[in-house]
């Protein structure tokens, strides 16, 4: 309790194929904040989500990443989820035939947060409802047939009956429009609070305006090349990477 | 990548047998007198006799069938072709029920909202009926449900008017076998305008090592009836081979429906050979939905013929295969008449170098048009000693069809497991989740308790995989 849970990644390489993505991430996101991480197009986002979250695919080479003093690279993804690390996924999966109440049950029981059906049916319909999710969305099989806003909805509703110390949400603004961007941001920020650290992955500014960060980081080429308040969000909104990046950069 | 290999879990769960109650059964091995003492022993009339005697030669006469399972493995002459359990026969009290049956159904863990039903349960136990009761407003109804050796008994005139009319004793070499030894089986008669609200339920085991079970169903829908029967089968595990070869029957007139759910567990050691075939008139529909998780050898491909105009029929199968469990399951739609449609949607799981086929046929005959066919087939193949293939046979004789075929296969995806991981799921119980989901489009068709039941068949057949 002495210390506030942290995310701290140090020195993160990871390879993916064989390729190397992420050349030295750190990063530190202390619960209570929130942090942005920008960047343009191949910056390697997405692989430092997904290898914090633990996919198979990606395969750590240098570095270390730990949660709460937890070492997460040696831990599976369910391990670490049970840790409290969430994954808001840019492109969700879909699970066919596996309705979503039932997911979300077997969920609730990995995490050792089973609850009397009835109770989880009230906070499932209470978390719904704030997200303006329709009542038939439960019995709708896990991301299956669901609309780009219905999937990114659907991820904070996850989010919002998980509640996770550490959120990390990649591209949740992506193909949303202003509406449902604003339903989906003030989601999360209803959900923010001094136990849980969010690190918002997003290419664009925009979400940022209904979430104001903490922190403000630019990843380009596998690293983080900076790290500012709000104002520096706002800069790469009106000049673009370019000038941050330095003129022999200029995004693909 | 992928999917580590998955553990199986071995020991047939289901695998226990009881003390054997049996008084009475023919010798090994078939010959014409096995084939009359059977009939004597039964007392039927002599057409049943000649019909018998005429199958059996038919079933000599017949090779294997070349294509298909590997059937190998068969020895005609290492099988008990009848086992009578029971002096008495046609209980219709479940206290004339012996304990050690009961103790059967125990074990099996019928869960109770199913024993509710049992009084409109026949289960059959070592070839013979030992236990059957028709509710008292089926009878009201005119409904006949009874096992079929009562019906030659008691309905003999309804009962030859169907008998063999679908599947004709030489129509294959396993119905030829059918109709030369069969015994026990369900026979259902629903009058016209009847409507049949509760599930007629049947319970089949083997029981007794080598032995043959060969029942017989018959059921016959009057116009604009509707019935629903369901029969679930475990069986235990026994050290030889074993052989079930079952034929069923549907007659649906003008404008009945008539659904017909099986889920057979037999034990992995079973040979399931089994002949369906419906017949669907003017107006009417069939259905049969098919599941299959146990036994060694499956070949089972559920027919319809649609014969009348506006016909309609549905094939939805669900087949599992594990170690050394070959699954050959399908469909046949024949399309006859004019406006008919049929439906096939199979989904199959091959584990721990299991197979599953699919074999599928589809025929439209030339004044058969605006005919509409649809076939959907996905496999799921859970590690790379697996293997599914897929054989669609159609011969359409008429332009006029609209016909779609589609077919799959596909592993469990490092995405989806990595999903539900993510969430704190363990990667065994995700893919659990993930393989009862595939099956959903067929779990959703049963009656609860059976979806309840399968889910908890597959919850074993996917213990030990890795965690």
């Amino acid at each position: 309790m002495s210390d506030t849970p942290t995310l701290v990644v140090e020195g993160l390489h990871a390879e993916v194929d064989g390729k190397e993505i992420l050349k030295g991430v750190d990063l530190r996101v202390p619960s209570g904040e929130i942090h942005a991480l920008m960047g343009p197009n191949g910056s390697g986002k997405s692989t430092l989500a997904y290898t914090l979250m633990g996919h198979p695919k990606y395969t750590v080479t240098r570095g270390a990443a730990s949660f709460d003093d937890h070492d997460l690279l040696s831990l599976t993804p369910d391990e670490r989820a049970r840790l409290g690390v969430f994954l808001s996924f840019q492109y969700p999966t879909a699970i066919p035939g596996v309705t979503m109440v039932n997911f979300l049950r077997a969920s609730l029981r990995s995490l050792g947060r089973e609850m009397p059906a009835r109770e989880f049916m009230q906070s499932l319909k209470r978390e719904m409802d704030a997200l303006r999710m329709d009542e038939q969305f439960r019995s709708r099989y896990v991301n299956e047939g669901f609309s780009g806003g219905e999937k990114k909805r659907a991820e904070i509703l996850q989010m919002a009956l998980l509640r996770p110390r550490l959120a990390i949400l990649d591209e949740t603004d992506s193909g949303l429009d202003v509406d449902a961007l604003r339903t989906v941001a003030e989601g999360v920020k209803r959900l923010a609070g001094p136990d849980m650290g969010i690190l918002i992955i997003t290419h664009y500014y925009r979400i940022l305006e209904f979430l104001t960060p903490d922190v403000v980081h630019v990843l380009h080429d596998g690293r983080v090349v900076k790290s500012g308040g709000a104002d520096l969000a706002r800069e790469i909104e009106h000049t673009g990477y370019d000038p941050i990046l330095g003129v022999a950069a200029g995004a693909a | 990548m992928a999917v580590e290999a998955h553990e199986l879990t071995k020991d047939y769960k289901y695998g226990f047998h009881d003390v054997d109650v049996s008084v009475f059964r023919t010798e090994k091995g078939l010959s014409p007198e096995v084939v009359a003492a059977i009939s004597a022993h039964k007392n039927e009339p002599e057409w049943m006799l000649k019909f018998r005697l005429k199958a059996l030669q038919h079933f000599e006469k017949r090779a294997m069938p070349a294509w298909g399972a590997d059937l190998s493995g068969i020895d005609f002459n290492n099988i008990y072709y009848y086992v009578k359990p029971m002096e008495e026969q046609g209980g219709r009290e479940w206290d004339d029920v012996p304990q050690s049956i009961k103790d059967t159904f125990d074990k099996l863990g019928i869960p109770e909202a199913e024993r509710k039903f049992l009084a409109g349960v026949s289960a059959q136990y070592d070839s013979e009926v030992v236990y059957h009761n028709i509710r008292a407003d089926l009878e009201k109804l005119g409904v006949i449900f009874g096992d079929c050796d009562s019906g030659l008994r008691e309905h003999p005139e309804i009962f030859r008017k169907y008998f063999g009319t679908v599947i004709p004793p030489n129509d294959n070499k396993f119905a030829a076998l059918n109709s030369a030894v069969w015994s026990g089986g369900s026979f259902v008669y629903v009058p016209k305008g009847v409507r049949v609200d509760i599930p007629l339920q049947a319970y089949f085991r083997i029981n007794s090592d080598n032995m043959g079970q060969f029942e017989r169903t018959l059921i016959i829908a009057e116009e604009g009836s509707y019935v629903h029967y369901i029969e679930g089968c475990t069986a235990p595990t026994y050290s030889s081979d074993s052989l079930h070869s079952a034929v069923v029957e549907i007659i649906a007139h003008k404008d009945a429906h008539v659904r017909y759910t099986t889920i057979q567990n037999w034990s992995n050691n079973v040979y399931n050979l089994v002949t369906k075939r419906a017949i669907a008139y003017e107006g009417a529909t069939v259905e049969w939905i098919d599941g299959n998780l146990g036994s060694k050898v499956t070949m089972k491909y559920p027919a319809i013929y649609l014969m009348g105009e506006r016909a309609h029929g549905e094939v939805l199968s669900a087949a599992f295969a594990g170690e050394g469990q070959h699954q050959d399951a399908g469909a046949k739609c024949v399309h006859v008449a004019p406006h008919t449609t049929s439906n096939i949607v199979s989904r199959s799981i091959s584990k721990d170098g299991g197979r599953t086929s699919y074999r599928g046929h589809i025929k439209v005959y030339p004044k058969a048009h605006d005919v509409k066919v649809s076939v959907r087939c996905d496999a799921l193949l859970l590690d790379e000693a697996s293997q599914s293939d897929t054989y669609p046979y159609s011969d359409i004789e008429n332009s006029e069809v609209t016909f779609g075929h589609e077919a799959t296969v596909s592993k469990i995806g490092e995405d989806q497991i990595f999903y539900l991981t993510s969430r704190g799921i363990p990667e065994a119980e995700a893919t659990a989740l993930i393989v009862n989901g595939f099956f959903e489009p067929f779990v959703k068709e049963l009656p609860m308790e059976y979806a309840v039941e399968l889910n908890r068949l597959l919850a074993v057949q996917m213990e030990g995989s890795v965690g």
